[in-house]
């Protein structure tokens, strides 16, 4: 019920947080409701999302993955992003530890409601995929002069 | 090979511990040696550190994203830049010709076998 404890975090101390945290998650003791699409601490691919007045970036950490098969798709201000991550599975070898993720994902995110679903554009670096979501202009905040 | 996480990961001056990820990992083993991969998202060439200090392999990498000015977090699975792992290498290994290679994020490590512990065949005799 805990997941894998050697999941992400490093050092000890870390870890018993983690165990916190995951204690209150199933104790229902953080505060306030969680998104409906919200998905388990975890879960592949890990996700940062951070926002400009300008843009909000998406980051997934899907290391080894095809970008040509992956589907990135956005209606009004819900991204969604399937793919499919696959490890080297030899024969005849002896595994000592298999904790890489192997599969399909799919990530549904709710982007703050001023974005542009006609501006967005995708790159993969390194093992980062990167998807940047300018906003619509008229939501910057305007100044007004006092006359 | 098995783990080292006893203590609080240190950076390279000693200092305080600082946040760091485990990776996750695969390792598995044939008659040449041991292949290990590992997830290290962000993570190029020359942020890369993999050594080995007597039996112990260090990987450390440190992820670099591509971040406008002024970015304020929303939410966020990972919150630190830092991967670390180590491992307790077995002497039979030849530490000293580990091969590794990058890609996507993906390191790669093949440590070969010493050639004199590579397994070989007993022949039974019968007379």
């Amino acid at each position: 019920m805990f997941g894998n404890l050697t999941d992400l975090e490093g050092d000890l101390f870390s870890q018993i947080k983690r165990l916190q945290q995951e204690a209150e998650s199933l104790f229902n003791i953080r505060p306030g409701p969680a998104s409906i699409r919200a998905v388990r601490r975890g879960s592949y691919p890990p996700i940062n999302i951070g926002a400009t007045p300008d843009e909000v970036d998406v980051y997934l950490y899907a290391t080894g993955i095809n970008p040509a098969k992956l589907d990135i798709s956005i209606q009004k201000n819900l991204l969604t992003i399937t793919g499919e991550r696959q490890t080297e599975k030899p024969g005849n070898v002896t595994f000592y530890l298999r904790e890489r993720f192997d599969g399909e994902f799919r990530r549904v995110i709710n982007l703050p409601e001023d974005v542009d679903p006609e501006q967005v554009e995708a790159r993969y670096k390194d093992g980062i995929l990167h998807i940047r979501i300018r906003r619509q202009e008229a939501v910057k905040p305007r100044k007004i002069k006092v006359s | 090979m098995s783990d080292k996480q006893l203590k609080p990961s240190t950076t390279e001056t000693g200092k305080k511990p600082m946040e760091v990820l485990r990776p996750p990992v695969d390792v598995y083993e044939d008659a040449s040696g041991i292949t290990l991969h590992a997830d290290l998202p962000g993570v190029s060439r020359d942020k890369l550190n993999i050594q080995v200090d007597q039996d112990t392999l260090l990987i450390e990498g440190e992820a670099a994203l591509d971040l406008p000015t002024e970015i304020e977090v929303l939410y966020a699975d990972i919150r630190t830049a830092y991967y670390q792992r180590r491992f307790a290498l077995s002497s039979e290994l030849d530490s000293g010709n580990i091969e590794a290679s990058l890609r996507d994020g993906v390191l790669t490590l093949h440590i070969p076998k010493q050639e004199v512990h590579r397994p070989r065949k007993v022949e039974v005799r019968t007379d």
